[in-house]
């Protein structure tokens, strides 16, 4: 019985190409709709994760001024003084690194590149969670002199070096010769969407003293202490910084401290929302698919009954009836569901290369649209059969 | 005790719906049909005449009254087991052929066979030998919208008696055909009940039609009215 049923919904199948095929559309564009669009959202959101840990955790970006309000470019800059203070004062700030950044073109040989020039010390590498690929970072004797030494990122290699190693070269900035001693190992975009590694590292006073001219600072970034609570060093951090720049009581800060695990968090929660609403966005169109295989299924209800009618008059069995629409309706869903499947893991892996995100497989929304899809079209394949199935054959053979 | 009769309907009756909208379409038929009949069913609409031939066919049970085929009694089988009758005795031919669209001939043919399980190549060869007897070989892969009607319900007729069924059941087989393809069905009914021993029922309404078949039994108001041997074809 097994066998000759499935023979009889595979020739039900075959005879009714158009359906079938129709069925199997809504299926497939439901289904890979879906999956293409929660696979790219979490790529996303691991993408940004990935580069917010990339960022450095547990960090405290203290800058002067405030976000909002008018002002706040009146705020002073930070000192070298301020940056001891925290780095004496706060005992679980583990790294401080002062950061002064200048934008500027370096130049070796006949390259040129434009990227901008980062002032700061060696904790710099360790708070901003840098490694070095090649060379060394600054030793303390050159921080203080500001001797001319440099550690370039991966991006100012490819454009001035062409991927060559650069460490015992010079680069030239502006009026001055720079030593490279490091390679900084390449860390992609930032979780802003800039490029990290477009950058060369030089101890602060050597930018101070050539590039700016002049002894300000700024921002600062603390690293904290594992395990330690961020916001009570946030909290020591703000009250040192209003001690020693005078606010009064009833005054607002002139400076703001940036957590990065709230920055981490506000990005994350960013693209999971825009991941569920792609998610949800595709989900009506898996709907609509479904919708779409329903309409196919009623429309065709009235010859699918006479069909029926015809199949119990010449002594088929109702239960052989319903096995038969059953197979029918099981063969097009699960096969619109796996072209569903293999069609979005090809246009996601395409898409995610496309984008620069990691391509991740999602077992879980694999198989939940797989099984909606599987449900929608065997409610809609088989319901509408077993009512016909369970009319007279005179009935079924009669319905208009 | 054997019954000499293939089929006997005894007091049969049929009533549709319920109280006051309750309708009698059958008031009482008492029936014999011997094995090797060919048997038309006349009367007016209204008459009872479908009603009957649907009990007859296993399609649909009394109301009240039995009906014995080959000593089984009808009326107390499940659907499933009336079903299986169908299956094993009975073959139908319908007014509106009630092929499978966009299905080929052979496989309409083979359909019966494909519910009674089976070698394929024995279910081939038999829908095909079928498709021969009814005058289509070299139509096997024709689908039902490339045929006419009258070979339409030569495909079904063919349907009918692949199964070498005990009794044919013959619904207005005509009722949508020209006088000239109503005459060349007719021929081919006539030659398997001659030919085979094939019992014939036939529900018609046009005397001419009627006139192919041995027996004529007239329907009247959900009553046999009369029942007579046709002296002309037996």
């Amino acid at each position: 019985m097994w066998w000759n049923t499935i023979l009889l919904a595979l020739r039900a199948i075959r005879r009714n190409l158009l359906r079938s095929f129709l069925t199997v559309l809504g299926i497939v564009i439901g289904v890979a709709a879906v999956i293409t669009m929660v696979t790219l959202g979490n790529g996303a959101t691991r993408s940004v994760s990935d580069q917010i840990a990339s960022m450095g955790s547990n960090m405290l970006i203290v800058m002067p001024g405030q976000r909002f309000g008018p002002g706040s470019g009146g705020a002073p800059p930070f000192r070298a003084a301020d940056v001891e203070a925290i780095r004496n004062q706060i005992a679980s700030a583990r790294w401080v690194a002062p950061v002064v950044n200048r934008g500027s073109a370096a130049v070796y040989q006949a390259s040129n590149w434009s990227t901008v020039i980062t002032g700061s010390n060696s904790d710099y590498f360790e708070a901003g969670n840098w490694k070095i690929a090649a060379g060394r970072g600054f030793t303390e004797a050159e921080e203080r002199a500001g001797k001319a030494v440099c550690v370039i990122g991966a991006t100012v290699q490819q454009k001035l070096f062409g991927g060559q190693n650069p460490v015992g070269s010079q680069v030239r900035i502006r009026q001055f010769a720079c030593e490279v001693i490091g390679l900084l190992q390449g860390k992609g975009q930032s979780a802003m969407g800039s490029d990290q590694d477009d950058t060369i590292v030089m101890p602060l006073r050597t930018v101070q003293r050539r590039l700016t001219g002049n002894q300000n600072i700024g921002r600062v970034i603390v690293s904290v202490q594992p395990g330690i609570s961020i916001d009570g060093v946030r909290q020591q951090v703000t009250l040192l910084m209003r001690e020693r720049r005078n606010i009064g009581l009833n005054e607002d800060d002139d400076f703001q401290v940036l957590d990065t695990r709230q920055i981490a968090e506000t990005l994350t929660s960013t693209t999971r929302i825009l991941t569920m609403l792609l998610g949800a966005v595709a989900a009506v169109s898996l709907l609509v698919g479904g919708i779409g295989i329903m309409n196919i299924m009623l429309v065709s209800v009235t010859e699918r009954t006479r069909e029926i009618g015809i199949r119990l008059a010449i002594g088929a069995l109702e239960r052989e009836v319903l096995l038969q629409f059953l197979i029918e309706a099981v063969v097009l869903s699960a096969l619109g569901g796996l072209v569903g499947i293999a069609l979005a893991t090809g246009m996601s892996i395409a898409l995610a290369g496309a984008m620069k995100v990691p391509w991740l497989f999602d077992p879980m929304i694999n198989l939940a649209s797989f099984l909606f899809a599987a449900a929608i079209g065997v409610i809609f394949g088989f319901f509408p059969a077993r009512r016909a199935a369970g009319l007279n054959p005179i009935d079924a053979l009669r319905h208009e | 005790m054997s019954d000499p009769a293939l089929i006997r309907l005894s007091a049969v009756t049929k009533t549709y719906g319920q109280g006051q909208v309750a309708f009698q379409a059958l008031k009482g038929i008492d029936l014999a049909i011997e094995a090797g009949d060919f048997v038309a069913i006349m009367g007016p609409s209204g008459s009872g005449k479908s009603t009957a031939m649907n009990i007859l066919g296993c399609l649909d049970i009394p109301t009240s009254g039995s009906y014995e085929f080959q000593g089984v009694r009808v009326e107390q089988l499940a659907r499933d087991q009336r079903a299986l009758l169908r299956r094993h005795y009975l073959g139908f031919v319908f007014q509106g052929f009630n092929l499978l669209a966009r299905t080929t001939a052979l496989e309409n043919v083979e359909l019966p066979l494909v519910y009674r399980g089976g070698a394929a190549p024995a279910r081939h060869a038999a829908a095909r030998a079928a498709l021969a007897q009814v005058g289509l070989a070299g139509w096997e892969d024709h689908t039902p919208g490339e045929l006419s009607g009258g070979q339409q319900q030569r495909v079904a007729i063919a349907r009918a008696i692949v199964t070498r069924p005990a009794v044919l059941l013959a619904d207005e087989p005509t009722g949508n055909l020209d006088s000239h393809t109503s005459h060349e069905i007719m021929e081919l009914i006539s030659a398997f009940n001659r030919d085979h021993g094939l019992t014939v029922l036939m529900v018609t309404h046009e005397a001419d039609i009627a006139a192919c078949a041995r027996r004529i039994v007239r329907f009247a108001d959900g009553r046999v009215d009369t029942d007579h041997r046709n002296g002309g074809t037996a």
